[in-house]
């Protein structure tokens, strides 16, 4: 009995100052986390907007797209960018399920005329020197310009007009497939995603 | 046995990878790039050196029976430190070793050193061989890393080494390469050391 309760307390004394420890380290590190998160994510809408002077990453409007397996709901995130506080363009990330190995993400970003600004790779796990080619600036600039009407959304493997990968045909065909069901949810939704919150 | 003789048997007599073998899921997964070894490697030792410090200081004071348990809480602590850090000040890296940064807790070279020296030896010892062991991983690390980015992607730490005609070896990227390179680095080393003996 009195080894047990030794062992108890040794075992919880322990515990008790690598939560104190850890809750320090927490406290200290919140902010700069926090921070560098908001960096990336501005990163990232900086790589497919236009210049903007507002701050996309809170000028944003939230729309329910679907719900998952369980139920829950699936929401899209549409950032807006403004310059003189006009809108000049609107980003959001699509993910595309049906990459070589898991899930693609996805930043679109398009012009109000509904035409592709520019897309970035946020993250992927594609083959490394096959799949990975997709963050390629070549192959992200195939997307420029494209709106839903002046291109085939398809790769050319399938009859479409977008270039595949040599030797890398399912990376680009998911990400073509993505940006595509992306841009239809936002033709489908232009309005809310323009009016909602309205100007900051 | 000597400070000297504790921290430099870990990095090449007692060296974690190349003569035990230790830590090999880390080393095979991250070692795509020399720099990706380099800071998985950092990040081990910056755990290990605090761990068996750590062990060290309350060996008399653990219950043998509760050692592992103690040893485990002890070094997650320290790896949730450096995650919480990385991600904070080195965000890059962070996201390069992704999972592997967890899975620290879980190299068995740290709690093999905690077991095998820490609980059983003084705090400035401890720490030195944590230090040794550590650097000795780090340097495997980057090796093996090094090897697989020269002749996987023509570049070392970002910088292009042969040019751009060169075709990379993609194997080497991959998983099989890191079996590939680590089985050669280890021959060669028995190699030398057969024929200095």
């Amino acid at each position: 009995m009195k080894e047990m309760s030794r062992l108890l307390i040794t075992l919880t004394l322990i515990a008790a100052c690598a939560g104190l420890l850890l809750s320090l380290v927490e406290s200290a590190t919140r902010e700069p986390i926090k921070e560098q998160r908001r960096l990336q994510m501005l990163k990232a809408l900086s790589a497919v907007l236009p210049e903007f002077d507002n701050s996309p990453d809170t000028d944003i409007v939230t729309l329910q797209k679907g719900v998952d397996k369980k139920g829950a709901p699936v929401e899209v995130v549409f950032y807006r960018a403004r310059k003189a506080d006009q809108l000049v363009g609107t980003a959001f990330k699509v993910i595309a399920p049906d990459g070589y190995t898991g899930n693609i993400e996805i930043m679109v970003g398009v012009d109000p005329e509904q035409q592709v600004n520019a897309i970035e790779i946020l993250a992927h796990a594609e083959t490394p020197g096959l799949g990975s080619k997709i963050e390629e600036r070549w192959f992200k600039d195939l997307f420029k310009g494209k709106n839903l009407d002046n291109v085939d959304w398809r790769v050319k493997k399938d009859g479409g007009e977008f270039e595949q990968i040599t030797g890398a045909t399912i990376s680009p065909r998911a990400i073509v497939g993505a940006v595509k069901k992306g841009l239809e949810f936002y033709r489908d939704n232009k309005a809310k995603i323009l009016a909602e919150g309205g100007q900051q | 046995m000597s400070l000297v003789k504790i921290f430099s048997k870990g990095i090449w007599k007692e060296n974690a990878v190349f003569k035990l073998l230790l830590g090999m899921c880390p080393l095979l997964a991250v070692t795509t790039s020399a720099e990706n070894g380099l800071g998985m490697g950092l990040a081990s030792t910056f755990v290990l050196v605090c761990s068996n410090t750590v062990v060290a200081i309350l060996r008399k004071l653990i219950p043998p029976k509760v050692r592992i348990p103690a040893f485990i809480i002890i070094i997650a602590t320290f790896v949730t430190v450096v995650q919480l850090c990385m991600e904070a000040w080195i965000y890059g890296l962070y996201q390069a070793l992704g999972i592997f940064i967890p899975l620290i807790v879980v190299n068995c070279l740290i709690l093999g050193r905690a077991e095998a020296f820490a609980s059983k030896r003084p705090v400035l010892d401890s720490a030195v061989d944590g230090l040794g062991m550590g650097l000795g991983f780090t340097l495997a690390l980057f090796i093996l890393g090094s090897v697989r980015e020269i002749f996987g992607a023509g570049e070392l730490l970002g910088f292009s080494l042969f040019g751009a005609a060169y075709q990379p070896v993609l194997l080497m990227i991959l998983p099989p390469g890191a079996f590939i390179s680590l089985g050669l680095l280890l021959a060669i080393m028995n190699r030398f050391e057969a024929a200095k003996s």
